[in-house]
């Protein structure tokens, strides 16, 4: 079951087309990277899906329904350009936000004690938002966010402006409704944030889509057959001859396979001649590194 | 809807709780209060009663009692010393100031005649020319008698001219008097659309900008339409006002009716008839029945109608400004200097809205108040200033006609550029580029 589902997404401004037939389908209860540099139509897409925007062409699909007014009170939405009212109480701030989402009164009430007890903020309820430091107002926009429990949650460059322990607070929340259930969609330019939270990805460039799929397939497919070899004693001068070596440092060899060749021929290769091998492993590419492969240019 | 009043509740809610709303709403009338206590007090401060001795060596007052009427702030005591012995004891006797009437005065035929008062403080402005004025009347009645002229036969010389205009049927028009008033309360009516307008229309900008500037916006719009969060804003602000000016018409009328009673005992009606009295003739009568024939006339006005009406200009022109204004909010987002720019047009429009009201009341039927009532971004202005000068009725039916469709095209227009406007970061826009905006689809 997929959570969404994209056909053939178009959204054109005057001068350039900001989101080039994309499609791609995110699995229900996966954490999905939506990643590509600045520019690349990540946020058009996502405005797109949201609903603040309409795609000039092809088909939405949320939960297999195409999306409708209805669709933003099941989506959680947390936009790069973030902010709340800075005169604003958080309690009044938070049921406003709560009340638009389609909460009643009282469950609005009861959902946002909650989070704020989760959070060990239960006293800031009659704080104005200005009077919190900028980390603590990151707690309460993402409250905002989930307070009326989305089925997808879609976070726009979620850490930037975060301090590391802020960042880590809300990683933690975003596994944990992962866990329970909610399908998590994470859009970043910084694709080293997302190596290790994503299972699955898209890759987009210029409003095209370069690549999707499951992240370790998407890195199998993109592999070089580079194997990094830890080994102690000497290394025989032929082994370099035999199999094309990108570097060598003491004790740690990085070599390249040949596609037709197998890394056991190497392993073997490394025994026969009497190295001793202390570790031996498959350097998998990383996203930046698959990134530039794919649009032969680097965002930084 | 649900979403649309949960906007506008908030918009209306967070700016009348705020600590400046407050404050100017109910400071406003205080003031205004204060400001009137303080010049009636000013006026009415030396009215503790003047006793003044009088020595009368022209004999004006001989052989009359009270000659010289008192008034509550000025008595007149005829003493028989001399003028250099008063001047020495007049303290002592109780009294605030010698009035030295010359003995020449009696023989002087010239217009103007020189009376002298000593005293160490100085007489107020008012019983000044109180004084002054008993005395020439005084002086008057001295030379008509002595010309053997009866006082009655010279009585029926002095004439008055009251202009009635009649219409060419001959029915007398009423209007001329009303038309005093008209203009009047069509005045207040146009300075009031004019500031309402202008005020509560850049609070809607300056709401749109802030909210640009907090990045809240976006966080909003996932949830409801720009259209919804635009309208919300602009029928919450307009409450604001609205509420602003009720409390105002209740508070004002209010409040100076409080301190004209309080201060009726302290004042002296008459001193103020004075003052004016200064000027020329302007005697307590006609004063008052000047006042008393206003306040009828202004009974008498249409007010079933012109404050309904007024109400429609109101809602069409605030909806047609603060619509645009909302437009112009979105597209700058934090810029003052280039808000203060974009807004300097459409403050102009709402300004030559106003000195084309003045003009219109001036001449009502003139075929300029007529045309440039018709026109929508004037009309909010000028048809509820004409409003009291009774102007045909499908003249104001055309004119909020015209005014309704317009506004509602504006606020279409201004949910297009809002729209486009209030997702834009980073860069200007250019007027080029808002009137491309327009034309987006969404």
């Amino acid at each position: 079951m997929n959570v969404l589902e994209l056909i053939d997404v178009v959204k054109r401004y005057e001068n350039h087309t900001a989101v080039d037939n994309v499609s791609f389908t995110v699995p229900q209860g996966t954490i999905y990277g939506l990643l590509g540099p600045n520019g690349a139509g990540k946020t058009s897409l996502i405005r797109i899906i949201t609903t603040i925007t309409r795609a000039d062409r092809g088909t939405v699909l949320l939960n297999g329904e195409k999306i409708n007014s209805s669709t933003p009170s099941k989506i959680g939405y947390m936009p790069e350009e973030r902010g709340l009212y800075k005169k604003m109480k958080v309690g009044e701030q938070l049921m406003y936000l709560a009340q638009l989402k389609g909460l009643s009164k009282r469950d609005a009430k009861k959902e946002i004690s909650d989070w704020l007890d989760k959070f060990d903020v239960a006293s800031w309820w009659d704080k104005r938002i200005e009077e919190l430091s900028k980390g603590m107002q990151q707690k309460i926009q993402f409250i905002s966010t989930i307070i009326h429990r989305p089925k997808l949650l879609i976070l726009d460059e979620p850490f930037s402006g975060l301090d590391p322990i802020n960042a880590n607070l809300i990683k933690d929340e975003i596994y944990q409704l992962n866990q329970e259930g909610t399908s998590i969609i994470f859009s970043t330019h910084r694709m080293e944030q997302v190596e290790e939270i994503c299972e699955h990805i898209v890759l987009i460039n210029k409003g095209k889509k370069v690549l999707d799929g499951n992240m370790k397939q998407v890195k199998l497919d993109n592999k070089e057959n580079l194997y990094r070899i830890d080994y102690e004693g000497t290394l025989p001068n032929h082994i370099g001859d035999q199999f094309k070596l990108e570097s060598s440092s003491e004790n740690e060899l990085l070599i390249k396979v040949s596609p037709d060749e197998d890394s056991n021929q190497l392993l073997a290769a490394l025994i026969q001649n009497n190295v001793h091998v202390t570790s031996f492993n498959e350097v998998l590419p990383t996203l930046n590194d698959i990134f530039i492969k794919q649009v032969g240019h680097s965002d930084e | 809807m649900n979403k649309l009043w949960l906007i506008i509740k908030r918009e209306y809610l967070t700016r009348v709780t705020k600590k400046t709303f407050i404050l100017a709403t109910l400071g406003t009338p205080l003031a205004l209060a204060l400001f009137l206590a303080a010049e009636l007090y000013i006026i009415g401060y030396e009215s503790e009663s003047n006793r003044i001795a009088v020595v009368d060596d022209a004999g004006l007052v001989k052989g009359t009692t009270k000659a010289l009427k008192d008034n509550k702030t000025v008595k007149f005591f005829v003493r028989n010393e001399s003028l250099d012995e008063l001047k020495e004891k007049y303290l002592d006797l109780n009294y605030n100031g010698v009035l030295y009437l010359p003995e020449k005065l009696s023989q002087s035929v010239r217009k103007d005649i020189k009376v002298e008062y000593y005293s160490d403080d100085k007489l107020g402005m008012v019983s000044k020319a109180y004084i002054e004025k008993v005395v020439g009347k005084r002086v008057e009645e001295l030379r008509i008698t002595k010309s053997g002229y009866d006082r009655k036969v010279l009585d029926g010389f002095e004439t008055s001219v009251e202009m009635k205009q009649r219409t060419t049927t001959g029915e007398e028009d009423e209007k001329s008097f009303s038309a005093e008033i008209a203009t009047f309360i069509g005045m207040l009516i146009g300075y009031i659309m004019f500031f309402v307008v202008m005020i509560y229309g850049s609070m809607v900008m300056r709401s749109v900008m802030e909210e640009k500037t907090n990045r809240i916006v976006e966080v909003i719009i996932s949830s409801v339409k720009p259209f919804q969060l635009m309208l919300g804003k602009i029928i919450g602000v307009g409450m604001v006002g609205l509420t602003q000016l009720g409390i105002w018409a209740i508070l004002i009328p209010g409040i100076v009716m409080a301190a004209s009673f309080f201060l009726q005992g302290a004042v002296d009606p008459s001193s103020l008839e004075d003052l004016g009295g200064m000027g020329g003739d302007f005697d307590q009568e006609s004063t008052q029945e000047y006042i008393l024939k206003a306040l009828e006339e202004m009974r008498e006005m249409n007010w079933w109608a012109i404050i309904p009406t007024s109400i429609l200009f109101f809602l069409g022109g605030y909806f047609l400004y603060s619509s645009i204004f909302a437009a112009l909010g979105s597209a700058v987002g934090d810029d003052v200097a280039e808000a203060q720019s974009l807004t300097v047009p459409v403050s102009m429009l709402l300004v030559i809205g106003f000195l084309l009201m003045i003009a219109a009341i001036r001449n009502p039927n003139s075929s300029l108040a007529f045309w440039s009532s018709l026109v929508p971004f004037f009309s909010p202005i000028l048809m509820p200033a004409r409003l009291a000068f009774n102007p045909a009725w499908w003249e104001i039916a055309l004119s909020l006609v015209i005014l309704v469709i317009t506004s509602l095209f504006f606020v279409w227009l201004s949910a297009k550029i809002y729209r486009v406007g209030i997702l834009m970061y980073g860069k200007k826009a250019t007027p080029k580029e808002i009137v491309k905006w327009m034309f987006y689809t969404e």
